[in-house]
């Protein structure tokens, strides 16, 4: 989990093996509350760092997600499709979004860790 | 004394619950006597219908009861107060009503010869007059069929112009302050939609919105005033700065009743406008529509307008359906929505001028009423002054475990519509409230009681678990909108199959 990584608009991105998955935070889940829906990029797709990537209903507002990187998509977690509930239950494990290839390991830099983004989150409330 | 009754039918006082017509069917029953068939040899042969077609089988009181119950359940602004932010609910005089039915009016026919329908094209004409005169605009297109429709005439017409000039758009900014229709018809007309931020006192942010502007920027679509129930105090500056860059300005008049008779939209630079005559000039919606949604052009756009049009030509009124030139085709079949026509004309000559400036004034000292006297537990989300509509967050209910649902839900139970919820979405749990100019102070007085009750009681902590269940006072308890996003059934399916048509 060390290396974790949070945006300012409420993704997480953890890569692992030359891999990275990206979802989105549990505070995000909880301010969205129950979520009905959720539109994922299709394997092989490009995203771009800031670009939408997917998109995301919940009962009060749809949303987008956006790619915290860019890259190519390799996988997408099919599980959402039938369950859109695992984004509320279980965000940042379960309820993932996509993994995908990196373009560009510097993307990374000046993302917020954990501890920076709970501050982030806090100074919202 | 608290008595609390389960009754034995379900039913909630005169108030009850009601299963679909199909769940009520009895095979056979039906309102109308029909003779036997007659007894001839049947020449359809494979083609004979095998099985039921699938209609209930009800007697007529059993109809007329299913309707008129539902009808129980409906809310309606003839009701009572109906404070749903950014809908405007106003009451829908019945002058309106008496006038559309006129013999002449009521049983017209869109394809009469226009030598019996002169008095009609004279009434659109008067109509297209007064919206012109009122927004201070070149033409008005007629017949978009409502708010949304009317938003995609006015980009069509945009890209017909910057088409018909050789140099198409690419991107159109919408702030985020503007209604949810905004990117949806900027998406649909082919644009790519760029978001413009709200600053802290929920107006467009200008240095934001400078730094997007460009050559490939087609136009903005703005809505004002905006969202927040605030005037873009910039919009002039606004104008210029879109038309600096080639782009034209697009602007949402959903929220006109705010201004009409008090500013004119074309002298802040406007080039096109929607008008919805079911929110501004009081012709119904919610349920009852139809809508009808009217746009108003610029000089630089007014080429681009879609037909028809009514002209008059040697003291007789003509409609226009057919021309060359660069226009967007037809939006809709025949005239528009001509029986709101009728109503909205009627509304503006019973009101005159000076009545609907005083419409907008009302409208907005009564937002600001429900404003002053909830401040102090529903803070609003933006300083200062409001226009129709009152915007609040969820911070007075902060820490209490009720939401803003919880608090929408409670007023049904109170016998209210509830507000606007959790939008626009830049404001945290956010509350829109619009009581509109056709409330007396008296009726503002009861609603503000009842949310100030309700915010109290929420605070208390002591009825945290009815919020949660509310409304509790309705033949159907709180519905699990989770569950009907999640797994919708769009189709009544009976519970044994009837027997099906022979494969």
């Amino acid at each position: 989990m060390s290396d974790r990584k949070y945006t300012k608009d409420h993704e997480w991105i953890e890569v692992s093996g030359g891999e990275a998955t990206i979802g989105i935070s549990d505070y995000a889940q909880d301010q969205l509350g129950d979520v009905v829906y959720v539109d994922l990029p299709d394997v092989g797709q490009q995203v771009e760092k800031g670009a939408e990537a997917a998109v995301i209903e919940s009962v009060k507002a749809a949303s987008e997600v956006y790619a915290p990187a860019s890259g190519e998509v390799t996988a997408r977690n099919d599980a959402l499709d039938d369950n859109p509930a695992l984004v509320n239950e279980s965000a940042e494990s379960d309820g993932w979004f996509y993994r995908m290839k990196l373009s560009n390991m510097s993307d990374l830099d000046g993302l917020m860790d954990a501890e920076a983004y709970a501050a982030f989150v806090e100074a919202l409330d | 004394m608290n008595i609390e009754r389960t009754t034995i039918s379900g039913a909630r006082g005169l108030d009850r619950d009601e299963p679909l017509s199909f769940e009520q069917d009895a095979p056979g029953r039906t309102g109308v006597d029909l003779p036997a068939a007659p007894d001839a040899p049947d020449r359809l042969g494979s083609l004979r219908r095998q099985g039921g077609i699938g209609l209930p089988g009800l007697a007529e009181p059993q109809v007329v009861r299913h309707f008129v119950r539902l009808s129980r359940m409906n809310y309606a602004i003839d009701y009572g107060l109906y404070p749903l932010g950014s809908c405007t609910m106003k009451h829908n005089p019945r002058l309106n009503e008496r006038l559309a039915r006129l013999p002449g009016i009521g049983d017209v026919h869109p394809m009469q010869p226009t030598s019996t329908t002169q008095g009609v094209l004279r009434l659109m004409s008067e109509l297209a007059h007064w919206l012109t005169e009122l927004t201070g605009m070149a033409t008005v297109a007629m017949t978009p069929g409502a708010g949304a429709q009317g938003e995609m005439c006015g980009m069509m017409a945009i890209r017909a112009a910057h088409e018909a000039r050789g140099e198409p758009r690419k991107r159109v900014l919408v702030p985020e302050s503007a209604h949810g229709t905004n990117p949806a018809t900027a998406a649909i007309c082919g644009y790519e939609v760029d978001s413009i931020p709200a600053t802290a006192d929920g107006r467009v942010d200008m240095a934001a919105f400078e730094a997007k502007l460009g050559p490939d920027v087609a136009g903005l679509m703005l809505t004002n005033p905006n969202t927040c129930g605030l005037f873009e105090r910039d919009i002039i500056r606004i104008a210029e700065l879109i038309h600096g860059v080639g782009g034209y300005f697009y602007c949402d008049g959903a929220n006109f009743n705010a201004i009409v008779g008090k500013v004119r939209p074309g002298d802040l630079g406007i080039d096109a406008m929607h008008i919805n005559l079911h929110k501004t000039f009081s012709t119904p919606h919610g349920g009852g529509g139809p809508g009808s949604g009217p746009v108003v052009f610029s000089e630089a756009l007014a080429p681009y307008a879609p037909l028809p049009k009514v002209v008059q030509r040697d003291g007789r009124y003509e409609l226009v359906e057919q021309e060359d030139g660069p226009r967007v085709g037809r939006m809709k079949g025949f005239h528009g929505q001509f029986g709101m026509f009728v109503r909205a004309l009627a509304y503006m000559q019973s009101h005159g001028r000076d009545g609907l400036k005083q419409v907008a004034e009302d409208a907005v000292l009564n937002a600001n009423y429900v404003m002053e006297k909830l401040k102090d537990l529903l803070p609003p989300a933006y300083p200062g002054p409001c226009m129709h509509e009152v915007l609040v967050s969820d911070r007075g209910l902060d820490g209490t475990g009720v939401e803003t649902m919880d608090l929408a839900k409670a007023l049904i139970d109170e016998g209210y519509h509830p507000m606007t919820v959790y939008f626009p979405l830049i404001v945290h749990g956010a509350m829109l409230i619009e009581p509109t100019e056709t409330e007396t102070r008296e009726t503002l007085d009861s609603f503000i009681g009842v949310m100030r009750g309700l915010v109290e009681q929420a605070r208390a902590g002591e009825e945290t678990a009815y919020f949660k269940a509310a409304p509790v006072m309705t033949p159907r308890r709180r519905l699990d909108e989770t569950l009907a996003a999640r797994k919708p059934v769009l189709r009544w399916v009976p519970e044994a199959p009837v027997a099906e048509a022979a494969e």
